[in-house]
């Protein structure tokens, strides 16, 4: 019981210093694919001990400079939910990290333990409902600050991020019926094999359009550029208006880990999770192919970063009836349709 | 179709970027092996380590210059006080001894904090005596009296 107790400790820990040691990495990802997509080099100055490394302590001094920031609460404000809301953004996002599955379970010392902090029975269903439920910081956030702007702000992200959680919900429908069980270790499994014995049976081949729907859905629900309405931080003025230091420093963060959530999510429902295609034929020590699981998970979530840097670099952004045209006029019925043409299949199967 | 086409587009401004992202990337990671190439990974100029060469008709710090035996050039004719838009210019005339002179600045003040650099002074001068071609650019001061830069100097 006890080993048990310590088992999962382990697991939470390990996996929250990886999830936040990814985001942060991402933060200097972010700043550099930008730079050289934009044909610049980015920040490349912090340093420590005249060691440069491409500007990778960057974070590091970010982080420093937001934790020695004034933390000013306006005096209108109200002061324990302003304190809340990035808390709250910051705690949904990362606890939707436990159920994702790093690599298949591995044998030690006569145990199983599988390579996830908790493996859900219904752990589709919690993802969604830990994912809606960072809207609370959003709201909590622009109630609490009093502020006009900030309030609509929030007001805005709220009605964004409801109308894409409905297309999102929508096109993981397809998805269960294909994979019956919302269980994502079970799901990751199911992508084991091949079809038509060369492609691997990753849900994208089963499932493009529900993909395409979940990915666009996603998308928006990481209030990112194209689909950044709720804080539009070029010249909309958003909810996170009367927050700076650290307060605002988790609302970012809590943006960056969204995406690295996002990815992690796409590739453990459509890109095979710790999959590694074609493995079967190799006879490779147990070890070996926890290790290859392990990175090749990893290596997915990463270029689904990559994807996700480069699509906010590339455009701009919605206008507000454009993004919720796109939401309930193209995703939302194509959400349906998926789930038609796949029941259609299934059903003539 | 319109929904075809907006796709078309999406899909080939992704591109463009993308295309971007790998072509410099090959190019910085050339660099990093010490392969030196035409092309480089980025238009960056570093700053203070590499300085971009200045067009010969760059507007940079005033000087005024001398006739050949020392004296300024100027003879405090005030056309440039008169002219310059930011009224940064500060000029006091004070007699000259060589009465084909007449006149020489005693003071030749250039105020930078309030300059904007739009060279009318150069123009308006009727003798030729003050020009922008130091090339000095670098006229940040930490306190206001540092840009109060007396021309005499120069
Ligand atoms: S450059 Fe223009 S603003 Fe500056 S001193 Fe000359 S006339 Fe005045
Ligand atoms: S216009 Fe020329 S000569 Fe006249 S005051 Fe200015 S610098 Fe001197």
């Amino acid at each position: 019981m006890l080993v048990d107790v310590l088992i999962v400790l382990v697991k939470v820990v390990l996996t929250l210093t990886w999830t936040l040691l990814l985001a942060l990495f991402l933060t200097w990802v972010e700043r550099k694919q930008s730079a050289v997509m934009q044909d610049r080099i980015g920040a490349n100055r912090a340093s420590v001990f005249g060691l440069r490394l491409f500007g990778l302590f960057q974070p590091f001094a970010d982080a420093i400079k937001m934790l020695f920031k004034e933390d000013f609460v306006p005096s209108f404000s109200q002061r324990f939910l302003h304190w809340l809301a990035p808390a709250i953004s910051f705690f949904f996002v990362a606890v939707t990290m436990v159920a994702v599955p790093f690599g298949d379970a591995v044998r030690l010392f006569g145990r199983r333990i599988p390579l996830q902090v908790a493996d859900l029975n219904a752990a589709l269903l919690f993802v969604l409902a830990m994912l809606s439920l960072g809207i609370y910081g959003i709201l909590i956030g622009g109630w609490a600050s009093r502020n006009r702007f900030a309030l609509i702000g929030s007001l805005r992200g709220a009605a964004q991020i409801i109308s894409y959680e409905v297309a999102l919900g929508l096109s993981l429908v397809g998805l269960i019926m294909v994979f019956p069980s919302l269980r994502l270790s079970k799901i990751v499994e199911f992508q084991g094999g091949t079809l038509f014995g060369f492609l691997p049976k990753w849900g994208i081949f089963l499932q493009p359009l529900g993909f395409a729907v979940f990915f666009l859905a996603g998308l928006a629900e990481t209030k990112r550029v194209p689909f950044d309405l709720p804080e539009g931080e070029s010249e909309i003025i958003g909810f996170y208006t009367e927050y700076g230091g650290l307060k605002f420093g988790l609302f970012m963060f809590a943006d960056f880990l969204e995406v690295i959530v996002l990815s992690s999510l796409a590739v453990t429902l459509f890109f095979g999770g710790w999959q590694v295609p074609w493995l079967g034929g190799l006879k490779l020590a147990p070890w070996a192919v926890t290790v290859l699981q392990v990175l090749a998970f990893n290596l997915k979530v990463f270029f689904f970063c990559w994807l996700q840097v480069l699509v906010r670099w590339t455009y701009p952004r919605f206008r507000y009836d454009q993004l919720m045209d796109f939401g309930w006029k193209v995703l939302v019925p194509l959400g349906v349709v998926n789930i038609l043409v796949t029941g259609l299949v299934l059903a003539l199967r | 179709m319109k929904i075809g086409r907006v796709l078309k587009e999406l899909l080939r401004g992704a591109g463009i970027t993308a295309r971007h992202f790998f072509v410099n990337m090959v190019f910085h990671t050339l660099k990093l092996f010490g392969v030196r190439t035409k092309r480089r990974g980025a238009v960056t100029i570093q700053y203070p380590e590499e300085r971009k060469e200045l067009s010969p008709r760059h507007r940079s710090l005033h000087r005024v210059l001398s006739r050949e035996d020392g004296k300024p050039r100027c003879v405090a004719c005030m056309l440039c006080v008169t002219v310059c838009p930011s009224e940064c210019l500060s000029v006091e005339a004070a007699e000259d001894d060589d009465p084909e002179v007449q006149k020489y600045p005693a003071r030749f003040v250039v105020d930078l904090s309030r300059c904007c650099f739009c060279g009318f002074c150069v123009e308006a001068c009727p003798v030729d005596a003050i020009r922008m071609d130091t090339g000095e650019i670098r006229l940040a001061s930490y306190a206001r009296s540092g840009l109060d830069l007396p021309l005499e100097k120069r």
